[in-house]
């Protein structure tokens, strides 16, 4: 995890957004309003959710402990989180 | 010397089209090999054999789709009393059910025809057809007996699978003038694709709607349910994941399926199958774990052993598993060794399911959302985590009571978590 470059918000953005959409193939991100429970919006259970958290994690070292799921509701949620963890 | 027949992968499936061969006449087998992959509703299923041997010979053709049942290659044992001793479980499993067994003189599902006659379709064609959602029986195969291979079904996809027919006849500089363009073939294709998809999709439900009438009509359920208090296991989980790398977190659901086999362990009576009037205990644990697919459907394959596994070799084989079966790749033993079938349906606002026993099978728990509530010990009031799990038993195999008992133990290893 030395290897990792410094990631702006954009970045961020873009890396979870590839995440959801090998995660949700079929879904809309257009429609996504900004907001919205992206696990409800994109009917992501707790195995993929996972799934997404170590992806992420694989890109920007940063790891989510279970305790702060309970903020992580929508993209945004989890953009500005790993964000300033990194920072 | 023995036959390997179409195995039967679930009491719902009649017929199974052989997709692709691994091995070869004279190969060495041994049991547990995946020696051919079958196509069914449930997507391509690798098959596996249950014995040593060699093989002799292969009866069917890839793209051939035949009955359960049907020999489809000879085996020649290294040991034949010691081949013979070995338990075949899926066809013991076939015939234990006269109604599947009566599926067996079906006709099978008859093949794209030209003027009535079979067409045979390399398998690579087929799924390249379904892919290009090219209509086969508008090919003319150019292999042998008239076999359509991928390149005739390139050839007609180049050609302009949406264009009639009559454009073969015309003139050579008209078509010249056109280059083929990418755009136009574009949009059939698309459509053709969620064709191929809506097709599976369909199969899968009538796949669905055989057992669950099945079920319904033979098996007298009764159901049980009662709450269990996670504060304990989830609070054990919560310190126990944040000592592990993300990579290795273990999900809520692992500690239901080790605590349901432990449960199992207990009060055997509901893990097994009826067969023949009467229960067949089953001593091997392995649990069908309910997996939901994106686009509709469901699929239970076995989690092998689930009492015998720690909790981080059964989040490794339940990920594994819903990786599988998502990408359409499980193994014939998966399908068909289930004792018993547990589904989740927690990460959805659902409080409690009441499950439709999957035949033969005698027993299904369910597993609801964990949801704050409040809950009185010793005569105080306050607020935990309460998860709802019910049970749906069998009435021929076990009763009420038995039923009681296997919620009550599987509540009390709930609560010693650290022991799971």
């Amino acid at each position: 995890m030395t290897t990792l470059q410094a990631m702006n918000e954009a970045q961020i953005r873009a890396a979870l957004l590839e995440i959801l959409e090998n995660v949700a193939p079929e879904a809309d991100f257009d429609e996504l309003s900004a907001g919205v429970d992206v696990r409800e919006a994109l009917d992501i259970d707790s195995f993929d959710f996972l799934n997404v958290l170590i992806a992420l994690n694989e890109q920007t070292g940063v790891e989510i402990p279970e305790a702060d799921y309970g903020r992580l509701i929508s993209i945004d949620d989890i953009v500005n989180y790993v964000w300033a963890k990194m920072n | 010397m023995s036959e390997f027949v179409m195995p039967s992968l679930g009491t719902d499936m009649e017929a199974g089209t052989l997709y692709e061969w691994f091995v070869k006449p004279g190969d060495a087998v041994q049991r547990g090999d995946v020696i051919a992959s079958v196509e069914t509703a449930k997507g391509v299923i690798d098959i596996e054999i249950f014995e040593d041997g060699r093989i002799d010979q292969l009866l069917v053709e890839p793209g051939t789709e035949v009955p359960v049942g049907t020999p489809i290659a000879v085996v020649v044992g290294a040991e034949p009393v010691a081949a013979a001793a070995v338990p075949v479980p899926v066809p013991a499993a076939a015939e234990a059910h006269p109604m599947d067994q009566k599926a067996l003189v079906r006709p099978s599902k008859p093949e794209p025809a030209h003027n009535g006659k079979r067409v045979r379709v390399s398998p690579v064609a087929r799924k390249l057809a379904e892919e290009l959602g090219v209509d086969l029986s508008q090919i003319v195969g150019t292999g042998p007996n008239g076999a359509i291979s991928r390149a005739d079904v390139e050839e007609f996809q180049r050609r302009g699978a949406a264009a009639p027919r009559v454009e073969e006849t015309a003139p050579p500089s008209r078509v010249e003038q056109q280059p083929v363009v990418e755009k136009p073939a574009e949009q059939p294709t698309k459509a053709a694709a969620q064709k191929g998809s809506t097709e599976f999709q369909a199969a899968m439900r009538r796949a669905i709607a055989a057992a669950m009438a099945r079920s319904n009509r033979e098996i007298p359920h009764y159901y049980l349910e009662t709450r269990l208090d996670m504060g304990r296991p989830l609070a054990w989980l919560e310190a126990e994941n944040q000592k592990r790398p993300i990579r290795d977190r273990i999900l809520p659901v692992v500690l239901l399926i080790k605590a349901t086999a432990k449960a199992l362990v207990d009060v055997p009576d509901l893990n097994g199958y009826w067969v023949d009037d009467a229960l067949r205990p089953s001593e091997a644990i392995h649990i069908g774990f309910a997996i939901a697919l994106r686009q509709g459907g469901l699929v239970t394959p076995a989690i092998h052993h689930a009492d015998l596994k720690s909790l981080e070799e059964l989040m490794a084989a339940m990920s594994d598993l819903i990786m599988r079966t998502r990408a359409g790749r499980l193994r014939s033993s998966e399908l068909t060794d289930a004792t018993i079938t547990l589904t989740n349906l927690g990460d959805m606002g659902v409080e409690k399911v009441y499950g439709v026993i999957y035949p033969p099978q005698v027993a299904l728990v369910g597993f609801g959302k964990v949801m704050e509530q409040p809950w009185a010990v010793n005569g105080l009031l306050g607020v935990r985590p309460v998860l709802t799990v019910t049970l749906a038993g069998d009435h021929r195999a076990s009763d009420g009571r038995r039923g009681g008992q296997f919620l009550d133990v599987l509540a009390k290893h709930l609560q010693e978590p650290d022991k799971l």
